[in-house]
């Protein structure tokens, strides 16, 4: 049996919806919430690349790694966020963050 | 056959550890999760032919990202137990909107067909005599040039602004201020005294 894109596509689509449950379970911990994201991340990640190698076109491995620039980008902000948040709050739970409520 | 049964191990894996990076209880493990994710999700890119993505997945996921992880959650000293209040409360919602969301995507994927693209209309087909890092190089230093050089510009603000967020002056501390070093001159750090013989040191 052959591996074809739909294989591919199908876990990806998986690993996606892990991500977006991966931010709803998790509500009282930040830490696993920008996991869950990279989690997202990388199932789009995997997208380009099954994409790039199913159309023999080299510029979804390109996007790809600029995807990944972002993501690399984002958890560095993410995780400066949360412990500046952290030194001022003692809690890294969604569900405190109200302080710029008004 | 062998590349089935390849695809099958690292799509097993990938899945069942990004089940377990959200489910863990501890966020160490979480991180550790993560990383069997990631390394099996490069594996899965090998199979696809695209060495170079899978090789940089490795080294900026976890050589670099999930450390970094590692780290904030090692220095942040979280109980555990409090974290885990509301898991079940989110439960049903979480799993009714991802069986959805899921459902929706693979629906798709059905509706849906590989076609519609003209081979002479491809951005950049990839030539079967370069290796795939060639390809890639030729291509990013080339036509995406620019691209390459925002995307550099991006992670630059990341540091950036994660020094600046992170960064705090504290008391307390002497820093060596060079500037107040080098403006000091000889007249006002060296004093000449006409030194009587017998009493001491006034300083």
């Amino acid at each position: 049996m052959t591996i074809g894109l739909v294989h591919y596509l199908v876990v990806a689509a998986i690993l996606f919806t892990m991500g977006v449950l991966g931010i709803f379970l998790n509500r009282k911990n930040l830490i696993v919430i920008l996991m869950a994201i990279e989690l997202i991340l990388l199932a789009v990640n995997l997208n380009l690349v099954a994409f790039s190698a199913a159309l023999q076109d080299l510029v979804g491995q390109v996007f790809a790694m600029f995807v990944l620039t972002v993501a690399a980008g984002e958890s560095a902000i993410g995780l400066a966020i949360l412990v500046i948040y952290f030194r001022g709050r003692g809690t890294i739970a969604v569900d405190d963050v109200n302080r710029m409520k008004g | 056959m062998i590349q089935a049964i390849a695809f099958y191990i690292f799509a097993t894996v990938v899945i069942v550890s990004a089940g377990l990076t959200i489910a863990s209880r501890n966020p160490v493990h979480s991180v550790m999760w993560l990383i069997l994710a990631f390394f099996n999700a490069a594996g899965l890119m090998v199979l696809c032919g695209a060495e170079f993505i899978a090789m940089l997945l490795v080294i900026v996921y976890v050589g670099a990202v999930a450390v970094l992880f590692l780290f904030v959650v090692m220095m942040l000293d979280i109980e555990v137990a409090a974290m885990r209040a509301g898991f079940a409360r989110y439960l049903p919602l979480g799993l009714a909107l991802a069986v959805a969301l899921l459902a929706e995507v693979i629906i798709a994927f059905q509706a849906w067909s590989v076609g519609g693209v003209q081979l002479a209309a491809r951005a950049a087909p990839i030539a079967p005599e370069v290796s795939n890092i060639q390809a890639i190089g030729n291509l990013l230093y080339t036509r995406y040039l620019f691209i390459f050089e925002g995307a550099g510009l991006v992670l630059l603000v990341a540091m950036i602004g994660a020094i600046v967020l992170t960064h705090r002056k504290r008391g307390g501390v002497r820093p060596q201020n060079i500037a107040k070093q080098n403006a000091r001159q000889p007249h006002e750090a060296v004093r000449n005294i006409n030194q009587p013989i017998g009493q001491g040191v006034e300083l």
